[in-house]
């Protein structure tokens, strides 16, 4: 009956050395692609200099002003960073909501993270108590509490239920929990009309920064977060098979489930806390990962983190110099270039491909 | 009589008294009681819906029987998650939908669960899964992924998964059923092999020439209780029960 299932099967389940360095070189080249071009054109060769100089030891006169300095050391580099991070971030959660549910069609925000997000966000900018960003402003730490509320709700309602309809339970409470929270949200931002064009602004996404802060800010989740779904590759590979073999394999499929829900939602809630909405990252990046290496979820869940970053800082690029200097919201670049991709792979889906 | 006493001087592998087992209003077992020595093999036989799979699954814990007691390896099944654990690495288990990840090959498909549930380190799983594969006879077929295979050889796999858990019982719920006629040999075979070497095994089969040749004991059901037990001859030459007789006629 799966008979049609392995045909892009023929990739090792391993991550080969072959298969990191690959992936770590088009992360490398995004971080340089995103470091070298800005809306201020600063010379290239100045500013692998600047690099240089900032070794330990090394010394070198990259000739770059002071303005031009902090434009490569606090304004791109930050940013480049904390999209590294978010794109990471969605993208491993992506693929690990799509292992632990098996569905294909999971998406970081299945669970109600951007829903509680959005209120969260619309609250702290509806009540005054966002006035930009920063380390401590209210919005990422609103937008944060936000989501987990949410997906606590979710949780609660969706994973007391027995253990054969848990994942459709837990789906459905999803849909219902985010239909609440945004129809809330709808209605905090209808009254206060005043602040629409910034919570609008909000949910396009955005990966604008203050210096350092927001990357320190979710550096601690995105550690605690990607180590846990890392160290739960191997296990999604086995509830692969099927939940009853899984058990009879002495594996515990709630646990595995529990865990690796929970720091995916650690991962999507932090994400979405400094960044607002960014749409399509969390799905396309996994599928792009798998068309190239198969299933696995041991290739799939690391080597999405890569990819997702790369993707998210390549596709920032894009966003912040195609209209320079103006900025496109990520969220509308992130899915003008997912949405086909994702009907692509809808449509291979339904020839019976996948 | 001989192997009656030979059953006694091993100790009890599955201990049953008085299973209840409802889903809702129906009752699935009712008051099902048996015990199953070490290295012994009995085959459950049984129209379908007599509870014979739902007998099995209790037995690892797949599913929670309600009233009586089922011990195994002296361990009782209890809501306890940590006798739960125990038993299931003691207890492997086949089913009749053999169902192998697709994306990974025949050896990755026996390792996995040794690797990731066991942390055996990978050298030592590999090895062990390439004997596995020369047991069940298909050591050739270690690099090809389950789509490849036939339908007996995937089969074969899933039983050297199970067996890969090192447990001291092996479950089967219709290994056979799935596949086509001219494959259910070599599966029987493989585990007509495994009970030789010692393997304490329950067998949910309608394979009568397997319970025949190979059960030490037949035990049939009916409506979720035992009819009758017995040694295959008593059992296919003698049946004292007019609904074992019936079942028996029907099926031969």
């Amino acid at each position: 009956m799966n008979s049609g299932l392995n045909n892009g099967g023929a990739a090792p389940a391993q991550l080969t050395p072959k298969l990191v360095a690959g992936a770590f070189l088009i992360l490398l080249c995004s971080i340089l692609l995103s470091l070298l071009f800005g809306p201020v054109s600063i010379r290239p060769d100045r500013i692998f200099l600047e690099i240089f100089d900032r070794i330990p030891w090394i010394s070198v006169d990259s000739g770059l002003s002071k303005v031009e300095a902090a434009i490569v050391w606090d304004v791109r580099l930050p940013r480049i960073v904390l999209g590294l991070i978010v794109g990471g971030l969605l993208a491993m959660a992506g693929a690990s909501y799509q292992g632990v549910f098996r569905n294909p069609l999971a998406d970081p925000y299945l669970l109600g993270v951007a829903a509680g997000a959005g209120l969260g966000a619309t609250v702290a900018i509806v009540s005054g108590a966002s006035n930009g960003t920063g380390m401590f402003d209210a919005l990422p730490i609103a937008a944060f509490l936000g989501s987990a509320i949410a997906v606590g709700i979710t949780l609660a309602v969706g994973g007391a239920v027995s253990r054969s309809t848990s994942t459709a339970s837990l789906l459905l409470a999803g849909v219902a929990v985010a239909s609440l929270f945004t129809a809330i949200q709808t209605y905090i931002q209808q009254r206060e009309s005043a602040t629409l064009r910034q919570v609008y602004s909000w949910i396009l996404g955005r990966l604008s920064t203050s210096g350092w802060d927001e990357v320190l800010l979710i550096l601690p989740y995105a550690l605690v977060s990607v180590s846990i779904m890392y160290a739960m590759k191997g296990a999604l590979d086995v509830l692969a098979v099927g939940e009853e073999e899984a058990l009879s394999l002495g594996l515990r499929p709630e646990r595995v489930r529990w865990v690796v829900i929970a720091a995916a939602s650690l991962a999507s809630a932090s994400a979405v806390a400094v960044s607002g909405l960014i749409a399509f990252v969390g799905i396309i990046v996994p599928h792009a990962v798998r068309l190239v290496v198969g299933a696995s979820n041991r290739l799939v869940v690391p080597l999405s983190f890569l990819i997702g970053a790369a993707f998210l800082m390549l596709t920032d690029l894009l966003a912040r110099t195609l209209q320079s200097p103006a900025e496109l919201p990520i969220g509308v670049v992130t899915a003008f270039f997912g949405a086909p991709f994702f009907l692509f792979v809808l449509r291979r889906r339904s020839d019976g491909v996948i | 009589m001989s192997e009656e006493t030979a059953h006694k001087t091993r100790s009890d592998m599955i201990v049953c008294e008085n299973v209840d087992k409802w889903f809702g209003d129906f009752q699935a077992l009712k008051g099902v009681t048996a015990t199953i020595a070490e290295q012994e093999v009995v085959v459950v036989l049984g129209p379908s819906g007599s509870g014979k799979s739902t007998w099995i699954r209790c037995i690892n814990r797949l599913e929670a029987h309600q009233k009586g007691t089922i011990v195994v390896d002296g361990v009782e099944l209890t809501n306890d998650l940590r006798n739960i654990e125990k038993i299931r690495s003691e207890v492997g288990m086949v089913f009749q939908q053999f169902n192998l990840f697709p994306h990974l090959t025949v050896l990755d498909n026996v390792t996995l669960a040794p690797k990731w549930v066991r942390k055996m380190p990978k050298t030592e799983a590999e090895n062990k899964a390439k004997d596995l594969l020369e047991m069940v006879g298909i050591p050739e077929q270690a690099a090809k992924y389950p789509g490849q295979l036939s339908g007996g050889q995937q089969q074969r796999v899933a039983i050297a998964r199970a067996l890969a858990m090192e447990p001291r019982i092996m479950l089967f719920d219709e290994p056979t059923s799935a596949l086509d006629p001219e494959m259910i040999k070599e599966v029987l075979d493989v585990m007509r092999d495994l009970a030789l070497g010692g393997m304490t095994m329950m067998v949910v089969t309608h394979e009568m020439g397997f319970a025949k040749e190979v059960a030490d004991r037949v035990i049939f059901m009916e409506s979720g209780e035992i009819v009758e037990e017995g040694t295959p001859e008593h059992f296919f030459t003698n049946p004292t029960e007019d609904r074992t007789k019936l079942f028996l006629s029907q099926i031969l």
